[in-house]
């Protein structure tokens, strides 16, 4: 057996990896924390009131001092700061060497990470330092009075649900999808919560930072434009393989305009081209949490719907039978070339 | 340069059962494929080969049928195949996989590792970073590009097309210079080797297998590792018993919604969604 059945007693709190995006250029004053990290403290905050444990945010980069008291104004007990030129960019094992400093500082039971690009490559590389275990994408979190995080993740695709347990490690470790869990309200003032600024002072976690920094120079870094992401639209309209013709998109661009929203697609629309990967919704997309959605030619195969999570959802397709028609709350049957321009002319 | 990438194989359909017992994914009797970022991770490596030389090495763990990703792997290019199948390997978690593989590359002689940005039936994107972690090499993820010939020719200066006994890292001699996408923002980084990436479909398009290829190459072995032939031979290292997780309850996904089904000419059917349009859509 591995090293089972250790004692856990030291280990205790919901740690939060709370993600800084440095600002663009040297001389625009501020960054901003990853979205999602709201939402974490949110549900960190939840879990550690449930089982009388402490909230401690761990913030990593350079020049994050100022910035980092913005988490004060969140129910966090406590915000770690690292704050050390040589995290201005992030280089995973870098990061990593911090991380894990400061999780042999706090011995944490729980450590939440967003699921960005940034949590699942830091992620992995810090379970593995501590051979404990690591469940992507979790959805549902919970907590049992003994402490044991309960972590529920789309598996498969989202045909099934899987509930996943790390008993015998600790910290046990999860990544969560953005927009999926309710985000923490910023109070009007700072609450309780302290602000300490720390060094790295674990031997091993030194080792490896000095090994990773010799190993790894950072050139350059460009700021993609941030296009505005489905992610926070209120309306979405999206289309499937239902459409014909890549021309025939305009009419649906004008429908989402007209609602305020914006358009988004199924799978095969992107593999065609007819929309960029951005607008992609479903399980290797986007997830959304829209007002509405309504769905135009889309049949509705989990791995779509998997990436709906909330809102009224209105569907039109031609197939009666079609799994969309499950799904959606109002299920139209007919053709989109029929009723879209007739809606478009009464809207 | 002596590059290994990890392949893995992966259902070939969106629809497969679980294992009550075991609460593991059941894999017997699936058709299967090659996990297609893997395909990209392949190219990645057979594109570097190419240019500098070396040896491509394809590593899958899996069951014995997961032979089938290394004769893929071999019909495009690859020089050779390990698999790790043994049953002890069996209900392995990320964890358990990628102390398996880093365990078999322990063993062997590498330059750089490539991955496949995540797998479409795990789909945790945390192998790759994991096995770095264990072999204690830097990784990068998501990279969308490898600079090639300029960032490598100049680092490896005098290489000519047959030499394959590159310098190996460490020593910070040898390096490779990737591009990461990170979602808001792309980060050029150069690593010393050895190293691990990860890459995304942008890097490059997968070439197709050559059916020339596939006759030349229909009778060179698979190799096989076994528990018992890595370095840390203890059995209870591996599969379940080496994982920190347990899946303890799968279920299907619910939802409960008021659900209204409507039939009937599509201009009545505009006026109708046009109503309820008003009422829920936010202006
Ligand atoms: C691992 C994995 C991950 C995946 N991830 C995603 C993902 O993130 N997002 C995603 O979308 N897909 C994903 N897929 C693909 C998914 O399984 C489906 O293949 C895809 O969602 C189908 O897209 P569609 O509904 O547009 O096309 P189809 O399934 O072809 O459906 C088209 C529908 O349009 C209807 N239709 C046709 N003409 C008309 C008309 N004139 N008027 C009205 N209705 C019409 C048809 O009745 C049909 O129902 C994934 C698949 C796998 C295996
Ligand atoms: N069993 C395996 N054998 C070989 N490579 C694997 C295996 N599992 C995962 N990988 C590699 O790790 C990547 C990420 O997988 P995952 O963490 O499952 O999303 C894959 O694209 C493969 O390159």
């Amino acid at each position: 057996m591995r090293e089972r059945e250790r004692d856990w007693a030291g280990w205790s709190g919901i740690m939060v990896f709370a993600e800084f995006h440095h600002p663009a250029t040297p001389d625009t004053p501020d960054g901003e924390f990853d979205p999602v990290t709201y939402e974490l403290i949110g549900k960190a905050r939840e879990l550690a009131d449930k089982t009388g444990q402490e909230v401690t945010c761990v913030v990593l980069g350079s020049g994050v001092t100022e910035p980092a008291k913005e988490l004060l104004y969140y129910p966090v007990d406590r915000v770690l700061v690292y704050d050390r030129p040589e995290l201005r960019h992030y280089v995973a094992g870098v990061y990593a060497a911090f991380f894990h400093d400061a999780i042999v500082a706090e011995k944490p039971s729980v450590v939440l990470m967003g699921a960005t690009p940034v949590g699942r490559s830091l992620a992995p590389r810090i379970a593995v330092r501590f051979r404990t275990g690591l469940t992507a994408d979790c959805t549902v979190l919970d907590i049992r009075p003994n402490g044991d995080l309960v972590q529920t993740r789309p598996a498969f695709g989202g045909n099934i649900m899987a509930t996943i347990l790390t008993k015998d490690a600790r910290p046990q470790m999860a990544t969560v999808r953005y927009k999926v869990m309710p985000r923490a309200e910023r109070a009007e003032r700072p609450g309780a919560g302290r602000l300490f600024r720390r060094e790295i002072t674990e031997p091993a976690a030194l080792a490896s930072l000095a090994r990773h920094l010799k190993a790894v120079a950072v050139r350059s870094e460009e700021r993609v434009p941030k296009a505005e992401s489905i992610s926070e639209a209120k309306v979405i309209v999206a289309v499937g393989r239902g459409v014909k013709s890549e021309k025939d998109l305009e009419m649906f661009e004008v429908l989402a305009e007209r609602l305020g929203g914006m358009l988004g697609g199924s799978r095969p629309l992107v593999e065609k081209g007819w929309i960029p990967p951005s607008k992609q919704v479903g399980q290797s997309g986007r997830t959304v949490r829209p007002d509405l959605y309504i769905a135009l030619g889309i049949s509705g195969a989990i791995q779509h719907v998997a990436g709906i999570t909330g809102g009224t959802v209105i569907a039109i397709n031609s197939d009666r039978t079609a799994p969309i028609f499950e799904f959606a709350n109002y299920g139209i049957v007919g053709d989109i070339y029929e009723i879209v321009p007739e809606l478009l002319k009464v809207l | 340069m002596n590059i290994v990438v990890l392949m893995k194989q992966v259902p070939g359909t969106s629809t497969v059962g679980v294992d009550p017992k075991s609460g593991t994914l059941r894999r017997e009797g699936v058709p299967a494929k090659t996990n297609p970022y893997d395909l990209h991770a392949l190219e990645a490596a057979l594109a570097l080969k190419e240019r500098l030389g070396g040896t491509v090495t394809v590593l899958s763990m899996g069951p014995p049928q997961a032979e089938a990703v290394i004769r893929e792997a071999y019909s495009m290019g690859a020089d050779r195949g390990i698999l790790l199948t043994d049953r002890a390997f069996a209900g392995a978690d990320t964890l358990a996989t990628a102390f398996t593989l880093s365990q078999a590359l322990k063993t062997m002689e590498f330059d750089l590792i490539i991955a496949g940005m995540q797998s479409t039936d795990g789909d945790t994107a945390q192998v790759g970073p994991g096995v770095a972690e264990f072999l204690d090499i830097p990784h990068v993820s998501y990279v969308k590009e490898i600079h090639g010939s300029s960032g490598l020719h100049a680092c490896y200066g005098s290489v000519s097309g047959e030499e394959t006994g590159l310098p190996v890292g460490g020593d910070g001699s040898a390096k490779i210079k990737v591009t990461a996408d990170l979602g808001d923002v792309l980060v050029t980084q150069e690593v010393s080797l050895p190293a691990l990436i990860t890459v995304t479909k942008d890097t490059n398009q997968p070439r197709l297998p050559s059916f020339r290829l596939r006759k030349a190459v229909s009778d060179r072995p698979v190799e096989i590792m076994r528990a018992g032939d890595m370095p840390a031979s203890s059995e209870t290292y591996y599969g379940l018993a080496g994982s920190a997780t347990r899946v303890e309850r799968i279920f299907p996904p619910e939802r409960t919604v008021v659900r209204e089904i409507w039939e009937g000419e599509p201009r009545e059917l505009a006026a109708r969604l046009a109503a309820v349009l008003r009422e829920v859509a936010v202006r």
